[in-house]
């Protein structure tokens, strides 16, 4: 077998943002968890909090009312970030589950970096990954100075102390609440080392702990970058080129600043600002706006013409990503023949905050409020943008609507906008609100790129799969900018994850990738390379098992007995499916699909039923997941559900197209997405493990499309391979 | 001229645009910010309000077209349905991003008003205009009949 790395995607993702880091600016990066010396962070956080706090670390804060506040270096996008960091720390603390609560950290790279990325970040379902040891360590070191104070005031052996929910108990009855000890706590060292629990003696991790935020998201308090409110702040909305590329080549702003309550008309780097009192009045200022554009040099072709271009550069040499054996030959002479092509449109995120940012500037500082996913580069780029340097630039992170990949950006697309409107305001202290628009959403950019895939493969006369071979065409969403780097002998490893390290045991395998430019900004969008390549992967297998006249849950099963983990959520997601049970009726269709996704295993069967139209429905989706230790079965159930939603969304609806140049679709009318109506009945089986927790938030998007196709082929002998469905009139 | 109306029980002047949608004259002239902004042409249902007890679209709604009316927002739900959907939705941890999850609510508590026992079909008609990006769906559902059985109770 290959000898290609799994991890394709967290290796090159962690290379490329230490890139991004490096070009950005005289950024510090690195991880440090120092250990030592925490005693004056501790006095600092107490001054800060004008409690008699403790702060053992940077991501603990102990008050002496008892509330234990973790720090949060990871956007809460509803993936459970905050309910899975403060479940980790507070079961090596012991603490009391009902008085933890949690903030946001500040931008703060020594502090709080994913020690996944070299960088502060969230992304790559790395969450967890990179905070299991590093918060478990925080907890327990709190823990023990807990204890060691509780000692030192009682002057007995820790070793005659235990901890249970936030409580010290010690011989004769006596205790101490954690709020009790902070004062003594606060005066002794951290600990350098100290042990971890064994996985049989959590309490919380591997329980359905309550979302922390889940009160406050069902009462309309939840805090949202749109909900930020300063006194004096203005709102501004950009007027964004209608053509990708093009630039301001004139505007004229009278009819825009006669609407009442708008107070300015700015050109920025991105366009004509509207900034006004409101939102209603900057819209309707902006709607009369009048701006020329020159776009000689702006994208103007049909998306039709880049998918017929695509198709040519499919069929002429290209870089491989992975070559065993020789599979051209392999083909060549093979008993069976098969080989398919799939068109993956562009897709935007389209998260239901559509993106926005508050910004204050001056001409020493620049304090931002966002639903901040890339804080160490936004920070980077905020700073540029105002002429600062990064560490007079504060972030506050606040609960993001959604963002699917779209707000984590090395170009700070949004921040910039709003930095780059501060400072044409004048750079006075004045907040503004950039808010956009969902038509500007969808119009934005930084799409999931288009592809073209085309397969071949072959069979011998026993019905072996003896060759594959996969060519990707479209554009790399890491090259061409600072991170151009990441893309080592022309492959870029988000391309080609999930097709070159193609699981299935095949004795001749050859991934080749083409690479091209157009321009359209793009970017990654959820589970990001998997959101194609598991959909092209997992038809194409499909058709070579039914060309080999096989069961397609059994052909895959042989092929892979050397991936333990894939086989395991294989198995029993068609165990729970009733796969082998009796066939579905008429007009009905079972299909099945496995993928690995940031280490993490899945495997889905879907049920579907097709109606006289044509039109598919699905009706019931099981899953199968191998994340390593589940931290907490109901998040990973939910993002399980979550991620079928969003890619069936994507699969049957999802397309931006362009028709010389401009994006065809507005809104959520023309951009569809997933509704109630066509939610399936999910069904998820997590599979019990004490390997270290991958993560949920990405994963579960990437087998739903073809599993839901592989279904639409057994009810009706149709294959659908060009995406969206609703394009083949599937849905 | 001001536009008066009762918003979540109390007798509310707005001195404003009488063409500003609804749902901005309550963020931003109000400060009630639970209602948000999805899309602003009634496709997606992260707007919706309650106008006499039935629920509406704010964004596409004009502030003029609520003169004299009752207007009901998250921060004013009140009353059973309101409060076993709210608890439903906690004891089955529907939200994750949140974003949409009031006008779900407020679409929810219409229908369980209307409907003390929905079926599934009656649920994907009141609530099929109310997009989830998170795909939350499936926790709706089953939060709405937990909600009309606890009702029940």
């Amino acid at each position: 077998m290959a000898a290609n790395s799994k991890n394709v995607l967290p290796t090159s993702r962690r290379g490329f943002l230490q890139a991004a880091g490096a070009t950005a600016a005289a950024l510090t990066i690195g991880f440090e968890w120092s250990v030592s010396g925490r005693r004056a962070a501790a006095a600092a956080a107490a001054a800060t909090t004008g409690d008699a706090g403790f702060a053992p670390n940077a991501f603990l804060r102990i008050g002496s009312d008892d509330s234990v506040t973790i720090i949060a270096k990871h956007l809460e996008m509803g993936q459970g970030s905050y309910t899975g960091i403060a479940t980790v720390l507070s079961e090596e603390l012991d603490a009391d589950w009902s008085k933890v609560r949690v903030e946001s950290a500040p931008a703060d790279v020594k502090r709080y970096a994913n020690s996944a990325f070299g960088m502060q970040g969230t992304g790559g379902s790395s969450a967890m990954a990179n905070s299991w040891t590093q918060l478990r360590e925080a907890g327990a070191k709190g823990r023990a100075i807990l204890l060691a104070a509780a000692a030192q005031e009682w002057q007995l052996p820790v070793s005659e102390l235990r901890v249970e929910r936030g409580v010290v108990h010690g011989p004769g009855g006596r205790q101490a609440t954690f709020g009790a000890l902070v004062a003594t706590a606060a005066t002794l060292p951290v600990p350098e080392t100290v042990g971890l629990k064994n996985a049989s003696q959590f309490k919380l991790i591997g329980q359905k702990i309550p979302r922390v935020d889940a009160a406050a998201k069902s009462n309309g308090t939840a805090q949202f970058t749109i909900d930020v409110s300063l006194p004096g702040m203005l709102v501004a909305l950009l007027q964004r080129p209608p053509l990708f590329g093009a630039t301001v080549e004139s505007f004229d702003a009278a009819a825009a600043q006669a609407i009442p309550g708008v107070v300015k008309v700015v050109q920025v780097p991105a366009g004509v600002a509207v900034i006004a009192t409101g939102f209603w009045a900057a819209k309707r200022a902006r709607d009369v706006l009048q701006v020329q554009w020159d776009d000689s040099h702006a994208e103007k072709r049909s998306s039709s013409a880049i998918v017929a271009e695509y198709h040519d550069l499919a069929e002429k040499p290209a870089v491989s990503a992975r070559k065993d054996g020789d599979a051209t030959q392999a083909i060549a002479g093979a008993t069976k023949k098969i080989s398919a092509s799939y068109e993956f449109p562009y897709l935007a995120h389209a998260p239901m905050e559509p993106l926005d940012a508050v910004v204050k500037l001056t001409h020493e500082r620049c304090e931002i409020w966002a639903g901040d996913q890339f804080q160490t580069i936004d920070q980077a780029n905020a700073a540029r943008t105002a002429g600062l340097e990064p560490a007079q630039v504060s972030i506050h992170t606040l609960y993001a609507g959604g963002s699917f990949g779209r707000r984590a950006n090395v170009y700070s697309d949004y921040i910039v906008e709003a930095v780059s409107i501060a400072k044409a305001h004048g750079a006075d202290g004045t907040p503004i609100k950039l808010q956009w628009t969902r038509e500007d959403d969808v119009h934005g950019g930084l799409y999931r790129p288009l592809y073209v895939h085309k397969l071949e493969a072959g069979l011998d006369e026993k019905g072996a799969l003896i060759g594959w071979r996969h060519v990707i065409v479209g554009q790399s969403i890491m090259g061409g900018g600072p991170f151009e780097a990441m893309v080592k002998n022309g492959i870029d490893p988000t391309s080609v994850e999930g097709a070159a390290n193609l699981p299935y045991a095949v004795p001749n395998v050859q991934v080749d990738l083409a690479t091209t430019k157009t321009g359209v900004p793009v970017l990654w969008w959820r589970v990001v390379g998997s959101s194609h390549t598991a959909f092209a992967v997992e038809s194409f297998i499909d058709e070579v098992a039914h060309a080999a006249g096989e069961d397609a849950y059994r052909f895959r099963r042989k092929l892979l007995e050397h991936e333990p983990r894939m086989l395991a959520v294989l198995d029993l997601a068609a165990e729970k499916s009733g796969w082998t049970a009796a066939p579905l009726p008429a007009g009905k269709g079972r299909g099945i699909a496995v993928a690995e996704a940031f280490n993490t295993y899945v495997a889905q069967v879907a049920e579907v039923t097709v109606g006289a139209d044509g039109k598919v429905h699905v009706d019931r989706v099981v899953c199968a997941v191998d994340c390593g230790t589940p931290i907490n079965p109901d998040i990973i159930t939910a993002q399980m559900e979550g991620g079928i939603g969003f890619g069936l969304g994507a699969i049957l609806y999802g397309e931006i197209s362009l028709k010389d140049g401009r994006v065809e679709q507005n809104n959520f009318d023309g951009y569809r997405v997933l509704r109630m109506k066509e939610m399936p009945k999910v069904e998820v089986h997590i599979v019990a493990s004490t390997l270290p927790p991958t993560g949920v938030g990405e994963p579960g998007v990437a087998p739903i499309g073809p599993a839901v196709a592989n279904a639409l082929f057994a009810a009706t002998g149709k294959r659908v391979q060009i995406l969206p469905f609703a394009k083949g009139g599937f849905a | 001229m001001p536009t008066s109306f009762v918003l979540n029980g109390k007798p509310t002047q707005l001195d404003a645009d009488p063409t500003m949608p609804l749902l901005w004259a309550v963020r931003e002239l109000t400060g009630l910010t639970g209602t948000k902004f999805g899309c602003g042409v009634a496709q997606c249902g992260a707007c919706t309000v309650h106008l006499e007890g039935q629920a509406i679209r704010s964004c596409v709604t004009p502030l003029a077209a609520v003169a004299g009316k009752h207007i009901t927002t998250i921060e004013g739900l009140h009353g059973k349905p309101a409060k076993a959907v709210q608890a439903a939705w906690v004891k089955l941890q529907v939200p994750q991003c949140g974003y949409c999850q009031s006008g779900q609510i407020m679409s929810a508590t219409a229908l369980l008003t209307k409907n003390a026992a929905p079926s599934d079909a009656d649920i994907d008609d009141a609530m099929s205009g109310n997009i989830c990006r998170c795909g939350t769906y499936p926790r709706i559902r089953a939060a709405i009949h937990a909600a009309a059985a606890s009702l029940e109770a």
